[in-house]
């Protein structure tokens, strides 16, 4: 199988946000930039399929502080081919960025037809999870989101699970080539040990290729008016007193709500 | 008590299983007479399918292949017992260990997630906990006392003061940071720390065998090192200590290091006349492997908590050489639900059960680990409110507020 996994950088909520003094955007300078963790669990799947069907994985990702090491580490794991796309800034927006990126899959050499693009279905940048489907589009093949597994390739199809509320599962067949937007891989992505990595910084080459001309706008039609960090509102009661006294307070509370 | 001279040790960086018998300590290995006095003092031993003394034997067989596809080794916490007791002088812990634990974490089919994350957390952020690099230094605001943080004010320093993650981040371990920072302070120490640009030393990600990640940390550390000038180090981790002794040397690493506790202990004169209030505890102290084991500093700790006012020291079936591992060396710290799934005791409990038998009222430690381990196991086991675990610096501290 030939499969491609799109992973991008979103920022990393371990630091503190803060709003530059445009009152829009967040600070470039106070962010810390880490993989999204969806398209990491993209990249494990990837992986999974390569180990079951064999063939080929590469990793493509827009070009970001600490990206590289994202791409060594995918390397380290098993990816066969890392790419790097320089011109598309964060900052973009998701739309431009995904029709950005889609246009890149086009236009690298060697890489399509491929059998499957496989990225995060959300992001913390992308709760909507418009980039796998928006890529789908741009591409013109068929789109599959919310996916936790891919049980079955044969014969031009994939049969995809797709998880529900309260456990139910859904089965779907699609006709490859196809997007799929990852929701969590079969497995927890997997552990590499560091020395992989630091052999695979030696042995890898990051290729760099430069998006295809013009880069796409950002949407004019949608702007974001402001940014707001939460507000403290002071509604939680600290319940005060021995263990015993704060127990009886805390089943009154809940018999009163009717959870107890 | 004079300056504990580092122990002298013929430096086995160079050590790998393929050129094992071309070093005399890997030679050593052949002297093994199989008497099983490492698998029997192993606290883990009887769960291990390959206990220390299996691993030399099958080393000499040629079927080590085994003990890598299992995961029999991750029960080892590294915690010098075997190596301590070996009577042909083995350097287990030290040397063959850590060379078949890094074939075994490379082959594990997969790592335990809580381990997973630790590690992660430790070569993205610098700390296992996953918290972030710009927090370290966080603390010091609570200090009471100044602290100089290198990146702030670079000039030159006597003692560098090399915190670690858990007392940089741990609640209960930035206690004892703070009582540190006191005692340094009432000492008249010219002392400073790195803050934010510190990292784990990385030493417990080496005994569990991911090497690449100690190198990682170890290069960077060595990095930040070179920036300042100071002239020695003192660090709150006993693992840190045991990394910079025996394996940051590697790398050119030559500042004489001391672990906190001895390192107060050579004060003792200046402080005793300090610890004016009395603390009418009977307490017991629990040697950490590193410190005491590995490194014999077994009367340091003891002279200090000796020298605060209504302290009665008494100790438990286990000390010194036969201390039992707290359970967090060695990657322990991040597979109490690994051993938890596969049956085993927590050794924290093991040993807070001889700490309670004691009926002592404060269980006295050295190594940052300890505290939330004790402290874990003390309510598990519903003894919290028989007995308190103090770091012994933070005793000490207590001892000299008037």
């Amino acid at each position: 199988m030939n499969l491609v996994v799109l992973m991008r950088m979103v920022p990393d909520v371990v630091e503190e946000l803060e709003i530059a003094p445009d009152g829009k955007s967040l600070d470039q300078e106070a962010l810390r930039l880490i993989v999204s963790e969806s398209d990491d669990h993209a990249l494990e799947e990837a992986l999974l399929l390569k180990e079951r069907y064999g063939g080929r994985v590469t990793v493509v990702a827009p070009e970001a502080p600490e990206v590289a090491d994202v791409l060594y580490t995918a390397a380290a794991k098993g990816a066969d081919r890392v790419i790097q796309l320089r011109g598309v800034e964060p900052g973009l927006g998701v739309a431009a960025m995904a029709e950005a990126c889609a246009a890149a899959l086009s236009a690298i050499p060697d890489l399509l037809p491929a059998d499957l693009v496989l990225t995060g279905a959300q992001s913390i940048e992308d709760l909507d999870g418009l980039v796998a489907p928006l890529v789908a589009h741009r591409l013109g093949w068929p789109y599959l989101g919310v996916v936790t597994a891919v049980s079955e390739v044969s014969n031009g199809t994939a049969t995809v699970i797709k998880e529900f509320q309260a456990g139910y599962r859904g089965e779907f067949q699609v006709s490859l080539p196809a997007v799929l937007g990852v929701q969590a891989a079969e497995k927890p992505p997997r552990y590499v040990p560091v020395a992989k990595v630091r052999a695979a910084m030696k042995a890898t080459r990051i290729e760099e290729f430069e998006a295809p001309q013009p880069v796409p706008e950002p949407l004019q039609d949608v702007t974001i008016v402001a940014l707001a960090k939460p507000e403290a509102t002071g509604r939680a009661e600290m319940l005060e007193g021995s263990v015993e006294e704060v127990a009886g307070k805390l089943c009154e509370l809940l018999a009163e709500r009717g959870l107890l | 008590m004079n300056q504990a001279a580092p122990a002298v040790v013929t430096p086995t960086y160079d050590v790998t299983l393929e050129n094992l018998f071309e070093h005399p300590e890997g030679r050593r290995v052949l002297t093994c007479i199989q008497c099983g006095m490492c698998a029997g003092t192993c606290p883990y031993g009887e769960v291990m399918d390959y206990p220390p003394r299996r691993i030399i034997n099958m080393l000499r067989a040629g079927e080590l292949e085994k003990v890598f596809r299992s995961d029999s080794l991750l029960s080892c916490v590294a915690c010098y017992a075997c190596m301590a007791k070996c009577p042909r002088g083995i350097r287990l812990t030290e040397v063959l260990l850590p060379l078949v634990k890094e074939q075994v974490f490379i082959n594990l089919p997969e790592t335990p997630a809580e381990l997973q994350k630790a590690l992660e957390n430790t070569l993205r952020y610098g700390n296992p906990f996953g918290e972030s690099s710009r927090k370290r230094a966080a603390w010091v605001k609570t200090a009471g006392v100044p602290i100089r943080i290198l990146s702030e004010d670079p000039r030159p320093v006597d003692v560098l003061w090399f915190v670690e993650c858990q007392n940089s981040y741990h609640p209960r371990g930035q206690d004892v940071s703070r009582a540190t920072a006191r005692l340094f302070h009432a000492l008249g120490i010219d002392f400073a720390i790195l803050g934010n640009e510190e990292k784990c030393a990385g030493e417990c990600a080496r005994l569990l065998g991911e090497t690449g990640l100690f190198d990682t940390l170890m290069d960077y550390n060595m990095a930040v090192f070179a920036k300042y000038k100071f002239n020695r180090i003192v660090t709150s981790g006993v693992h840190a200590y045991d990394a910079f002794i025996y394996q940051y040397p590697e790398r050119g690493f030559r500042y004489p290091v001391e672990q906190t506790t001895p390192f107060l202990a050579r004060y003792l004169d200046k402080l005793r006349p300090m610890l004016t209030r009395k603390l009418p505890y009977v307490v017991t102290y629990h040697d950490s492997c590193c410190l005491g084991r590995h490194n014999g500093f077994y009367e340091e700790p003891r002279a200090l908590l000796k020298a605060i006012p209504g302290v009665r020291l008494v100790e438990m079936v286990h000390n010194r050489v036969n201390s039992i591992c707290c359970g967090g060396g060695g990657g322990g710290m991040w597979l109490d639900t690994y051993y938890k799934a596969k049956g085993h005791e927590r050794l924290s409990e093991r040993r807070v059960k001889e700490a309670i038998a004691t009926g002592a009222d404060v269980l006295a430690v050295s190594c940052p680990y300890e505290i939330s381990r004790f402290e874990d196991a003390l309510k598990v086991l519903g003894y919290d409110q028989k007995m308190v675990v103090r770091d012994v610096v933070e005793l000490l501290a207590e001892a000299m507020e008037a």
